[in-house]
């Protein structure tokens, strides 16, 4: 028999490092098994790109430039649309593991509790930034373009990382309330369908009623498309002047770094207290 | 000896349910106790506090001597826990499923692969050790999930409900690994639903009945708070039924009984075995045909029934109606 001897000597953050990496390799290694749910997580922000930029587009009106301009102004707005839909997955595998008893198995072993979400999102992160290249890449054929800076350009894919990072965490908490997958599938949508389409992603905020804008314009959905597009260079239009406007990339930071300050902590609780996989 | 666990008072609510009644429990180092009940009788949510992924409302536990309310990461790296569905995941392999927990452990890279090979090895699993798990069969997934729960090689293992849903013959591969298990000195605490499970694994079994106590002891112990062993003979002719009463009646411990309509006769004995080939014997001088002898022994079902007056699987629909015992027996 192996001799056991697990040594704590490493700090708890120290071990939280490496409890993460050992999460994130598992759903890594998850994601090269089943190649489809990528594929699958592509095809969708694909079909929107394709139906946005050649059947609807044409209806909306962001300047001069017709279509073309639209195309740019869309790109931007279908990155900020996958990053917030790609939590939905997250919500429901995390349920799956607390139903399947995985959840207690980890919660049963002595590592770092916030190490099993943590590993999750990371893993979820490399997945976002996978779609993220590839829609790109579809944006680049429909005619979008980047005519900002590199530093600008670099400026923006982090941003959408931090983003993307930081919504899952939102995606996490609400997997870990649910009492079930079949709950956390539609639940996991509920939240995202206003929050994400209350926003510029598709339509300029100035389309919108009055009572609507200041709520699109402090979307945070519609501040990582506006801070995208600034940075890319794409059409940004609004309402002008007012301060979501003008500060985006400040606020879109800001978002990302309280939603993970709010729900990273919300989510771990959840994790220690889960106890939706047993029966009482 | 030395107490592998020991819990005293242990009451938890849900919401207005009250699960756990106030539960006390010993658990000496290298023996196997079942916590035997129905559905619903709070052996999962003891087997949950213990292993530190829920807390008491009120009430003390200790496991290795670590208390679970105030050091759960302690008690974590000496305990094992297989839960009621094999907790594994899917979509990786046996073996990289078993290294991923082994991390998580703490172990080291190298340990890590080492505990997983010897485990795949030890589980009979090497064949399958580098196939989806997706691929597997009830038993094996069963097989892992244990291995998982002994990556640490833990010193006290919680099974719950090892081996529900699985088929009879890997319900008995599993009864194997087990019975190694605590060969080796592990201590197991076991929840069962299964009457026959405990009696085949536990030396302490502990009954549960609506989140209390009602019953411990070995089985025979509990068995005899029943009643001991007794003779049921079946004759050919009901002719014969009165002079076999007669012949059985020198053997018997305490009254026999007739049961006309199906020929029987039942005579409480406590010679064990010796007593039957008496009862063969003296039968057959006294020229009785018998269509069927056999010394039976009470069951753990017979315990469960006398204990509580509704048979164990019934348990969750049948409310507690005492001086009905049996009103609905045999239902299964």
């Amino acid at each position: 028999m192996t001799t056991i001897t697990p040594t704590s000597e490493r700090s708890s953050f120290v071990w939280l490092f490496f409890d993460t990496l050992a999460v994130t390799k598992r759903h890594i290694l998850k994601i090269t098994r089943v190649p489809e749910s990528l594929f699958f997580s592509l095809i969708q922000p694909v079909m929107f790109v394709l139906l946005f930029a050649f059947v609807f587009g044409g209806a909306i009106n962001v300047g001069p430039g017709g279509a073309q301009s639209y195309r740019e102004y869309l790109i931007p707005g279908i990155f900020a649309q996958t990053v917030m839909f790609a939590t939905a997955g997250i919500t429901v595998a995390i349920s799956y593991d607390a139903q399947l008893g995985i959840m207690d198995r980890f919660r049963s072993l002595p590592m770092s509790p916030g190490a099993v979400l943590g590993g999750h999102t990371l893993a979820n992160l490399v997945q976002n930034i996978l779609v993220l290249g590839v829609l790109s890449i579809t944006g680049y054929a429909v005619g979008w373009r980047i005519h900002g800076s590199l530093a600008d350009a670099v400026t923006a894919y982090v941003l959408m990382g931090l983003f993307a990072y930081a919504v899952t965490w939102i995606g996490a908490w609400v997997g870990l309330k649910m009492p079930n997958p079949e709950v956390a599938s539609t639940a996991g949508l509920a939240w995202l369908f206003p929050l994400t389409f209350a926003s510029n992603i598709f339509t300029p905020v100035s389309t919108m009623p009055g009572w609507l804008q200041p709520i699109a314009l402090w979307n945070p959905v519609s501040c990582i498309a506006l801070s995208a597009r600034k940075l890319f260079g794409n059409p940004t239009p609004g309402l002008g002047n007012t301060f979501p406007e003008t500060h985006t990339v400040l606020l879109t930071f800001i978002y990302a770094v309280v939603i993970v300050a709010v729900f990273a902590p919300l989510a771990v609780r959840a994790f220690k207290q889960n106890s939706s996989g047993g029966k009482a | 000896m030395t107490k592998a666990i020991v819990a005293s008072g242990l009451t938890k609510h849900f919401g207005d349910v009250r699960a756990l009644n106030g539960i006390d429990l010993e658990v000496e180092q290298g023996t196997v106790v079942g916590l035997l009940g129905p559905n619903g009788s709070g052996k999962t949510t003891i087997v949950r506090i213990l292993s530190t992924l829920l807390k008491a409302d009120s009430g003390s536990a200790t496991v290795g001597g670590i208390d679970v309310a105030s050091h759960p990461d302690d008690v974590r790296k000496v305990i094992g826990l297989t839960g009621q569905y094999a907790a594994v995941d899917n979509y990786l392999t046996g073996r990289e499923n078993l290294e991923l927990f082994g991390r998580l452990f703490h172990l080291s890279k190298s340990e890590s692969k080492e505990r997983a090979a010897e485990l795949l090895e030890g589980f009979d699993l090497v064949e399958a050790a580098d196939r989806g798990i997706k691929g597997y069969s009830g038993g094996m997934r069963r097989r892992l999930d244990l291995a998982a729960s002994l990556i640490g090689n833990p010193s006290v293992l919680f099974l719950d409900e090892p081996t529900t849903g699985l088929d009879p013959r890997s319900r008995q591969g599993m009864w194997d690994v087990i019975e190694g298990l605590v060969a080796q000195g592990t201590t197991v605490l076991l929840t069962t639903q299964y009457l026959e499970e405990a009696d085949q694994l536990a030396s302490r079994i502990v009954v549960l009945d609506h989140g209390s106590v009602i019953a411990q002891g070995t089985s025979d112990e509990l068995k005899n708070q029943v009643g001991g062993d007794r003779i049921e003979l079946i004759v050919t002719h009901s002719e014969d039924l009165a002079r076999a009463e007669e012949t059985l009646k020198p053997l018997a411990s305490g009254a026999t009984v007739v049961e006309e309509a199906i020929r029987k006769v039942l005579a409480p004995v406590s010679g064990g075995s010796r007593t039957i080939v008496d009862a063969v014997r003296r039968l057959d001088e006294a020229n009785i045909d018998i269509a069927d002898i056999a010394l039976r022994r009470p069951t753990l079902d017979d315990v469960f029934l006398s204990l509580t007056g509704h048979v164990a699987e019934d348990a969750e629909v049948s409310p507690k109606k005492p001086g009905r015992r049996g009103g609905r027996g045999g239902k299964k």
